[in-house]
């Protein structure tokens, strides 16, 4: 089992996200940088949180056109397991693999703060592991976070159950106050219509360890750790 | 485009004394070209050559056994941390630039200072910052102080943010003296493992230097020199240019590229284009190793075309590199600077001959021996005098004040005013949880670290898998030191030293930013000589010695000097994580004791003087400052750890700004679990033991005394707790219990009563509305 974490110029939280992944979750896992083209070996893609590029241009604008991200696309048409976490979310939306775009903040400002998070399906590699009814509480750290989409898209996403998650209060009610960015039905993470490709703006990999405060973003990743599982038991 | 001619009107406006020039030619020989006129002009000023302050800087304490790199041998000082472990950290200012220029000024603060921290070998893994700025709530001048606070905290923001450096702690003072003059103070620490410790030295002649990073443009453009003098209307308009231009993503790349090269062992010597960029790096290189350095600008990358010698030697351009390679190694350099699609190029090579050789297209346009230019800059004793209105200051007598006629109001005046409220409208702008280590973000009296072993740079195999925890926190009440100078130092040494221990940690080491105002006023100099002597002698008594900072002199407006600010960053270390405190209550029924005095025994008035309750309430900076009893303090300290490492503390929160009734209601409104989501927790509290005739309520209630922090404690642990403390000599005393939605106070025949979430609306949402206006 290798998990990939791509670096882009000025990722930064590759390095979180890896570590995660080898030494919370103990699993095999590599950076791979983005001017590979080829994710032989590979059994799931973890795309970090960031600046790819300075986002100068738009947030994941340049990102998408990267090497790598043709393997991503490869990959993610076989089925293979890909999360794209905060600029990792931008950069799935910008190249096409999740539909909608991040646009800033309605406040103006970048936030860093701790938000709760309700799942709302459990039917994804990504949230399987997470308990009925639990409310998550994880750190975002954004200035481009809020999720937008047309109408249509809106209700699609609704109607195949591809919301993972939405910002809501302590109780799981999905206030205005609770929504830390402007996020169209408080929007948080959402999946592709084949389930293997997830995006979300809050950094689950800043709440693994205790020590942080919260381990509840432990639960993602070992939602795709079991998927990974089962995919090589398939495979075997 | 030929040099200007060298005459004394040139020589002037370099900021160079005619004396200072006679030395040049001395040095030299002859008379200087234009170009090392300017090169002179940038060493030699007080930002590079700290020639008004070297000698009081030596009385620091700056030894230690920790203490692997100390002050002013390099870009920063490191201290061991144990386990192979060790830490590079230092605090600098950005305090001219920002006020010209808010948001690129402060960013480039804080990308100089990650830089030198990288240039160490270590890993940035955290930052922190000390602000000040007029006041933003009410005043004529609030609508450009708000400018320049909304537009300094953007830029931090924008510059850690996309770096991706946590920014886990800070303070932000809002004063009348700062107004035209703010001052941004950027801290970074990194970490390493000792045998990753890099040098700034040009060892090994014949090995080549090379230039790494972005083009060197005409931004920034003698930003030392510019640093180094009164601000005015005039200087900040002829100045805008020398404010340089941030751009953190090619810092992240830099960085990135230089920690790979570091771990090949192909790099003889590093050091970053910082103040005074390519002249200073290749002259301290050179003075540092003993060697010489001889380079050629027509190999520099240029953004602009037609740049003059005198131009590229003296740019700011941001986040470059110098590199020493060892001779037959080039290719490593070239493979990862590739890699990360970053400007190289070789500019030149070290050389035996002593001498700082700078060539244009062949053509040598500065040949200065490196040492003498590097280290022998004049060294001043500037005059110094007690300044007339400290008289004043102790002839204030406090009892004058009138008593306050509403404590209840008082509290809540005290809890929104900028000063005292939450810094959140701050800190939320800042990433402060990217990197997984921060156990304890801003909010707390200090941040908590976590060190883990993939936070170290690559290269480091044999690392090991233990994890460390750091302490952080940066202090300075400067009305106390307006109005004592040497006493106010001590007390922001030993508030620094109490916030670390009230999260559990033992100091380290201290970095400390001088900001004061122009030298040569002998009034203001003695400001900066007595607060020298006072943090001295704290940070001695401390056992946390100074292992670099940094001067800015000449914070003045037209409006006058700022408030000498010597701002004290300190770093402690927490044994185990369960030792890690925070300053919130944790549960119903837990005891609240006041470690420390009530009031001033000797002097129950004193603790208002300089008090935040003067200034908020009425408009006043007046008043002896608190005492400062460096025996008392710690004491305090060590029975606070051992009671920590006991496991008797669910909370400690020191007491400062505001006295104990705003560090009361702190403990029951600070903690944030999430977004709108304040966790309230209240208490009852009985202070009526302190009560006597002579003691005023307010006084009692919000004086300043020092040497005191709040614990909660398990209802069994009090007894254990008090006793304790009584051998150890410091006074315990429970006042009260955790519990309910509302804070109350009795002291005698008063009481006073506060529903929380009334104090936590105007606490935590003072700053934004302040900035709505």
């Amino acid at each position: 089992m290798n998990v990939a974490v791509l670096q882009f110029p000025a990722s930064n939280c590759d390095q979180d996200a890896l570590h995660v992944v080898r030494h919370v979750l103990g699993l095999a896992g590599r950076f791979v940088w983005h001017k590979e083209n080829s994710l032989a070996g590979i059994d799931a893609v973890i795309i970090p949180g960031g600046f790819s590029y300075g986002d100068y241009l738009r947030t994941g604008a340049i990102a998408r056109f990267s090497p790598i991200m043709q393997a991503v696309r490869d990959f993610a048409a076989k089925g293979g397991p890909v999360l794209g976490i905060c600029n990792g979310f931008q950069i799935l939306c910008e190249a096409g693999l999740l539909p909608g775009a991040l646009i800033r903040n309605r406040s103006l400002q970048f936030r860093c703060e701790h938000i709760f998070l309700k799942t709302l399906t459990r039917l994804s590699s990504f949230t399987n592991k997470i308990p009925d009814g639990k409310i998550l509480r994880l750190p975002i750290a954004h200035g481009e976070g809020c999720y937008f989409a047309d109408d249509a898209t809106l209700e699609q996403l609704e109607k195949e159950d591809r919301i993972l998650w939405q910002y809501a209060d302590a109780n799981g009610q999905l206030t205005e106050a609770a929504n830390p960015n402007g996020s169209l039905r408080n929007i948080a993470g959402i999946c592709n219509e084949a389930r293997n490709v997830a995006g979300l703006m809050p950094h689950p990999e800043r709440a693994s360890e205790m020590i942080l405060g919260s381990a509840d973003g432990r639960l993602i990743f070992e939602g795709l750790a079991g998927a990974l599982e089962g995919r090589m038991a398939k495979a075997a | 485009m030929s040099d200007p001619a060298i005459t004394l009107e040139l020589v002037l406006q370099h900021n160079l004394t005619p004396e200072e020039f006679d030395k040049i030619k001395g040095i030299l020989g002859r008379e200087p070209s234009y170009t090392e006129l300017g090169i002179f002009s940038v060493m030699w000023s007080e930002h590079c050559s700290y020639k008004n302050t070297r000698p009081l800087l030596k009385t620091f304490p700056t030894k230690s056994p920790r203490i692997l790199v100390g002050a002013g041998e390099e870009n920063a000082g490191i201290m061991d941390i144990g386990d192979g472990l060790a830490i590079a950290f230092k605090i600098e200012s950005h305090n001219h630039p920002s006020a010209v220029e808010p948001f690129q000024g402060a960013a480039t603060g804080v990308g100089g200072i990650i830089r030198d921290i990288f240039t160490m070998g270590a890993r940035p893994v955290c930052a922190i910052n000390s602000l000040r700025f007029g006041p933003i709530d009410a005043g004529e001048n609030s609508v450009n102080n708000r400018r320049l606070f909304g537009g300094v905290v953007s830029g931090i923001a924008h510059y850690g943010n996309c770096f991706g450096i946590p920014t886990i702690a800070g303070e932000v003072y809002f004063d009348p003296s700062y107004e035209g003059n703010p001052l941004v103070n950027a801290f970074c620490l990194g970490v390493l493992r000792h045998e990753q410790i890099a040098r700034g030295a040009a060892k090994g002649a014949g090995n080549p230097v090379f230039y790494v990073g972005p083009a060197t443009g005409r931004d920034g453009l003698a930003g030392a020199a510019f640093a180094s003098r009164d601000l005015t209307e005039e200087s900040a308009g002829q100045q805008r240019g020398a404010v340089q231009v941030g751009d953190p993503f090619m810092e992240k790349l830099v960085c990135e590229a230089c920690l790979e090269l570091l771990a090949t062992d192909a790099v003889a010597g590093i050091q970053d284009m910082g103040a005074a960029g390519l002249t200073c790096s290749t002259c301290e290189t050179a003075a540092r190793a003993g060697t010489g350095i001889e380079i050629e600008l027509a190999l520099v990358p240029q953004r602009a075309p037609g740049m003059t010698p005198y131009e590229i030697m003296l740019s700011e351009s941001q986040e470059r590199m110098l590199i020493i390679v060892r001779a037959g190694r080039e290719d490593e350099v070239k493979r990862i600077f590739d890699k990360w699609d970053l400007p190289w190029a070789r500019i030149g090579e070290v050389t035996d001959t002593g001498r700082m050789v700078v060539k244009h297209n062949g053509a040598v346009v500065a040949d200065i021996p490196a040492r003498k230019l590097a280290d022998e800059a004049p060294v001043y004793h500037p005059e110094s005098r007690e300044p007339a209105y400290l008289q004043a200051v102790r002839a204030f007598s406090l009892a004058s004040v009138p008593a306050s006629t509403d404590p209840a109001a008082d509290l809540k005046r005290l809890l929104s005013w900028p000063g005292i409220a939450s810094k959140n409208w701050v800190y939320r702008q800042y990433d402060h949880t990217v990197r997984d280590g921060s156990a304890v973000g801003p909010g707390s009296d200090a941040a908590v670290l976590r060190i883990k072993a993939d936070s170290l740079p690559s290269g480091a195999a044999n690392g090991s898998a233990v994890e460390k925890y750091l302490a952080l926190t940066v202090d300075c009440n400067a009305a106390y030191v307006y109005l004592d100078p040497y006493e106010g130092a001590k007390i922001a040494v030993a508030e620094a030293a109490r916030n670390l221990a009230c999260a559990g940690a033992v100091p380290l080491g201290t970095t400390d930013n001088l900001n004061f105002a122009n030298p040569h006023n002998p009034e203001l100099f003695w400001q900066l000589k007595e607060s020298v002597r006072g943090l001295a002698e704290a940070c001695r008594f401390f056992d946390a010695p100074v292992t670099g900072g940094n001067c800015s002199l000449y914070n003045q407006s037209p409006n006058g000097p700022i408030d000498p600010t010597p701002t004290v960053a300190m770093v402690g270390l927490i044994e185990k994580p369960e030792h890690i405190t925070t300053q919130w209550f944790k549960d119903e029924g837990d005891a609240v004791i006041l470690l420390g005095d009530a009031v001033d025994e000797q002097d129950p008035m004193r603790g208002l003087g300089g008090s935040a309750w003067l200034q908020a309430l009425h408009h006043l900076k007046a008043g002896s400052p608190p005492r400062c009893d460096l025996e008392k303090e710690r004491s305090l300290h060590n029975t606070l750890r051992g009671f920590i490492a006991c496991g008797l503390i669910k909370s400690a929160h020191d007491c400062s700004e505001g006295g104990l009734a705003v560090a009361l209601a702190e403990c029951c409104i600070s903690q944030q679990i999430a977004r709108e989501t304040p966790r309230l927790i209240g208490t009852h509290i009985d202070l009526s033991f302190a009560v006597a005739e002579t003691t005023r309520l307010d006084a009692l209630l919000f004086g300043e005394t020092q040497s005191r922090v709040l614990v909660s404690v398990a209802p069994l642990d009090v007894v254990k707790v008090a006793e304790r403390a009584k051998i150890l000599g410091v006074s315990a005393v429970k006042i009260g219990a955790v519990g309910g939605d509302e804070l109350t106070i009795k002291a005698g025949a008063w009481g006073g009563k506060w529903p929380l979430a009334e104090l936590h609306d105007l606490w935590w949402n003072a700053i934004a509305r302040s900035m709505a206006q």
